[in-house]
């Protein structure tokens, strides 16, 4: 069987960002297998600009970020294979992939770092009632075929969901001369960057209805409308709302889902709230070896952040290869309370820490006015006072090893906001 | 030279229709079958519970008890000959009132008139060993053995595609718009022109009235009776292996939970009759039904894995029964009208049924080199290891999956549509090797498959439609 030391599941900006940093880190036998045609996963669709302010300080766009990371995975010559599906990954980190040249393969590798990222979650999910025409896409098909394959999808569109992808789509939409009529949230808050609510919704005077719904689905063969209701706060319909739209598109941006079905059959442990697996400081799924990054580990709004989660697990996978397991005595828990809704990742290893280890996570409602804190055991030890916090924006508290070191007793770590 | 074009015309490409017709190309009689839209298996057939049921709900000595036990009894060799995904999983009924365990009874009682095999009675204790997912208020259930799930679409379509090979012309995107009697004929008028045959099996699903009412004054009313589903992940496909009925009480049939032959977990369906016979769409109401009747039969259903939901119609005769046979004022019009459930079951045993009837009226003989063997698309998924390698150097495009979530690679998809009556359209594909049935609902695979589509047709983009003109999924500005 053939062996790698560092097999990497996807090449998207985790894949290539953990690959890149594996290699600074000294490991020489690493494979990227990529299921698309080129590299650079889902930012290869997104052509908008406003990408890498934090890791090149200069706005890019999608396919310009992936380019960076791309030239370098070039020029330290890592392997990779394109077209290529994995079908299975086992706790022993063999690995099955298919593809037109080598058939049906199985490899085994030292180090397995999971960077599958994520798909949106389909119309069929929400069991919006009514008829099933053509017309109805997940925003971020609409997108491919528009900027990759160079097709116009519809005239008159309807945007469900006010994610990221939604709302980077109602401006693409209007620029291509397509008419959006209105995006409805479901939500009393959107689920996308404030910035792309301004740039995309409100620079272009499309309306945005919070805690609305799509109700029924019109049209036999193609799309020909849509009935859209306010919702009341347990997001049910409120009668006598209705309010129909005729359209011939209808954009679904109603959340993201980490593609973890191989993750799954690894047998890892999963975060009910992520959808991600459970994962400790080190970014290391609870199966030694097993790393996971990017949207597959949870879900991101910025790509930045991704590059630094992937290059943190390809460092981590880089010194498992080298140096064997971190064997350590003891893991500390993060609890979440009070409106935090997770954190990545879900323990600290103290012992095998870095200096400095950065906590991200997500709060389940809008806030103002409130204080991100950290406590260890029953002692506050971070207060960070936060004019607005919301679901759309990832927030993130730095742990540092001295300060762990420090406590004693220290038996959890909690992160919580709390109101001012 | 008959003064006919055709011996026998068909109308309608659904399950019924293309078991006729595979039954009758096995005989010296020219066949044609005309189906409204541009794929077989595009009405009823596709929008069902995808259920074989095992013969113990039709009143004994009816034509419905008959065809449905033998319909059963022959669904294994036919699954074979015509390769398309069967399993005998067995059928539970549930009860869930000691009060009504007499009608409980009575179900066993008829299904052992009906010639059903190997019926049992279980308590709830029982009955919740085979199937630990069964709520606790059960009290007692009938199992039926011989109850099995099945691939409608492949079902359908290989009953047209081993009718096809064997000599019946089908032509799809035809209408029929109206009958007249000719002297021992009829003429079919179309949305394509005329048609004279000797014969008509009148197939039409939810239309079968509007076909009979235009040759006899015996009039009937087929109801479009209106069923909405909900269809869950795979990994929600475990969490029960046999089918799950409700014992029909006053309150209603209740609905059904059971794995799908691909294994996905199916609940379903409502019944609720509707006016429009092309309404397929689902309700509010009706899918808010399905989810809280399912609850009552299985604990922990994860309605939060449902990935699509959709609406079959049924098509109802107003009197409840099966019309089959020659149309006593209309000699040669043969009907097969009020096929509601279990029209799916009964399907090969009506098929052969019906050919021969018209068979011995035609006084017709066996064709020579019949061949009633058909082989579906390969699919790689279930090869071994080394098969599945040794295809893909032959055919590299088997080693390209495009649809990620049911492992469907390029080679399937042209498969399914350089092939008999191949696919034409998004759900053409779909219907026959499940790209985009998965989890993602084809959010990743749709571009690709469009792209694969245009190619081996040879037609641009923007013509791909989902199912049939009126459909396409992308604006075309020139």
């Amino acid at each position: 069987m053939e062996q790698h030391k560092l097999v990497i599941i996807g090449g998207g900006p985790a894949g290539l960002a953990a690959a890149v940093s594996a290699r600074k880190k000294g490991i020489d036998d690493i494979l990227i297998l990529e299921r698309d045609y080129i590299l650079g996963g889902i930012l290869n669709q997104c052509i908008h600009n406003g990408f890498g302010l934090h890791t090149f300080k200069e706005e890019l766009t999608g396919p310009e970020y992936a380019d960076r990371f791309i030239k370098m995975v070039e020029e330290e010559k890592i392997p990779y294979k394109l077209n290529t599906i994995v079908i299975s990954i086992t706790k022993d980190k063999e690995i099955t992939y298919i593809n037109e040249t080598d058939g049906m393969v199985t490899i085994k590798a030292t180090a397995v770092i999971l960077a599958m990222g994520c798909r949106e979650r389909p119309r069929g999910a929400l069991n919006i009632p009514g008829y099933r025409p053509s017309g109805i896409y997940s925003a971020g098909t609409a997108q491919r075929l528009m900027n990759i394959d160079g097709y116009k999808v519809g005239k008159e569109v309807v945007i469900l969901g006010s994610g990221d992808i939604g709302l980077i789509m109602a401006r693409r939409m209007t620029l291509e001369g397509a008419k959006v009529k209105v995006v409805a949230e479901l939500m009393p808050y959107s689920g996308g960057l404030k910035r792309n609510i301004v740039q995309c919704l409100n620079d272009y005077d499309i309306p945005l209805k919070l805690s609305h719904t799509v109700t029924k689905i019109h049209g036999k063969k193609r799309l020909t409308g849509v009935t859209i209701a306010q919702v009341d706060e347990n997001r049910k319909p409120i009668e006598g709302t209705e309010e129909y739209y005729s359209c011939d598109t209808l954009l679904l941006s109603v959340g993201l889902i980490p593609e973890n079905e191989l993750t799954t059959e690894i047998g890892i442990e999963m975060n009910r709230i992520t959808n991600g697996p459970d994962v400790n400081d080190r970014l290391e799924t609870n199966t030694n070896g097993i790393y996971a990054c990017g949207n597959v580990l949870h879900v991101h709004d910025l790509v930045d952040f991704v590059s630094q989660e992937a290059a943190l697990a390809g460092e981590n996978a880089a010194d498992f290869i080298l140096n064997g397991e971190r064997k350590s005595n003891e893991t500390i828990p993060i609890i979440v309370k009070n409106g935090v809704r997770y954190t990545v990742p879900q323990t600290i290893d103290i012992e095998n820490m870095s200096d400095i280890v950065t906590v991200r996570f997500r709060v389940a409602d809008v806030y103002k006015n409130r204080s991100l804190c950290v406590y260890f055991n029953d002692e506050k030890v971070q207060d960070k006072k936060k004019r607005v916090l919301a679901p759309g924006e990832m927030e993130q508290i730095i742990l540092k090893k001295a300060d762990l070191e420090k406590f004693d007793g220290l038996r959890s770590i909690t992160v919580c906001t709390e109101e001012n | 030279m008959s003064k006919f074009d055709y011996d026998i015309v068909i109308i309608g490409g659904g399950v019924t229709g293309s078991a006729v017709a595979r039954e009758l190309s096995r005989y010296t009689l020219s066949v044609c079958l005309l189906e409204k839209e541009e794929d077989v298996c595009s009405g009823t057939s596709k929008a069902n519970s995808a259920i074989v049921h095992a013969g113990y709900d039709a009143k004994p000595n009816t034509l419905k008890a008959k065809l449905n036990v033998e319909g059963n009894r022959i669904m294994g060799e036919y699954a074979k000959e015509l390769d398309f995904e069967f399993r005998r999983n067995g059928s539970l009924v549930l009860c869930f009132e000691e009060e009504n365990i007499p009608q409980l009874k009575e179900l066993l009682e008829r299904g052992k008139e009906n010639g059903v095999p190997d019926m049992q009675y279980l308590t709830g204790d029982e009955v919740r060993k085979i199937e630990p997912n069964i709520s606790d208020e059960v009290v007692a259930a009938i199992f039926a053995p011989t109850g099995g799930i099945v691939c409608p679409f492949n079902l359908t379509i290989a009953l047209a595609e081993n009718a096809c090979d064997n000599g019946v012309e089908f032509k799809l995107n035809t209408e029929v718009t109206n009958i007249e009697k000719l002297d021992n004929g009829y003429k079919v008028i179309t949305n394509n022109g005329e048609i004279s045959a000797k014969y008509i099996v009148n197939a039409a699903g939810v239309y079968a009235d509007k076909f009979h009412n235009m040759v006899s004054q015996d009039k009937i009313t087929i109801i479009a009776r209106k069923g909405d589903y909900e269809l869950l992940d795979k990994q929600a496909g475990k969490l029960v292996d046999k089918t799950i009925f409700q014992l029909p009480t006053k309150m209603g049939k209740g609905i059904l939970v059971t794995p799908t032959v691909h294994g996905n977990l199916l609940i379903g369906p409502t019944a609720t009759d509707i006016d429009d016979k092309e309404a397929t769409a689902t309700t509010a109401e009706d899918l808010d039904k399905v989810a809280r009747l399912s609850a009552k039969s299985i604990k922990n259903i994860p309605y939060r894995q449902v990935i699509t939901s959709f609406t079959g119609l049924r098509a109802h005769e107003i009197n409840g029964d099966f019309i089959i046979g020659e149309v006593k004022d209309a000699e040669g019009f043969f009907d097969c009208a009020g096929i509601e459930s279990p029209g799916l079951s009964c399907a090969p045993a009506l098929g052969i049924y019906v050919a021969n009837m018209i068979k011995e009226k035609a006084n017709a003989g066996n064709k020579e080199n019949w061949n009633g063997k058909r082989k579906g698309i390969v699919r790689p998924l279930t090869l071994s290891k080394e098969e599945r390698a040794e295809l893909i150097k032959k055919r590299p495009d088997y080693g390209t999956i495009v649809c990620r979530c049911e492992n469907v690679s390029e080679g399937e998809i042209v498969d399914s549509i350089n092939r008999t009556l191949g696919a034409k359209s998004l759900d053409g594909v779909k219907r026959r090797v499940r790209q985009g049935m998965g989890r993602c609902q084809a959010g990743f695979c749709t571009p690709k498959t469009m792209e694969i589509l245009a190619r081996e047709l040879n037609v641009k983009m923007e013509s791909i439609c989902k199912n049939g003109k009126g459909s396409e999924i992308l604006v075309d500005e020139k």
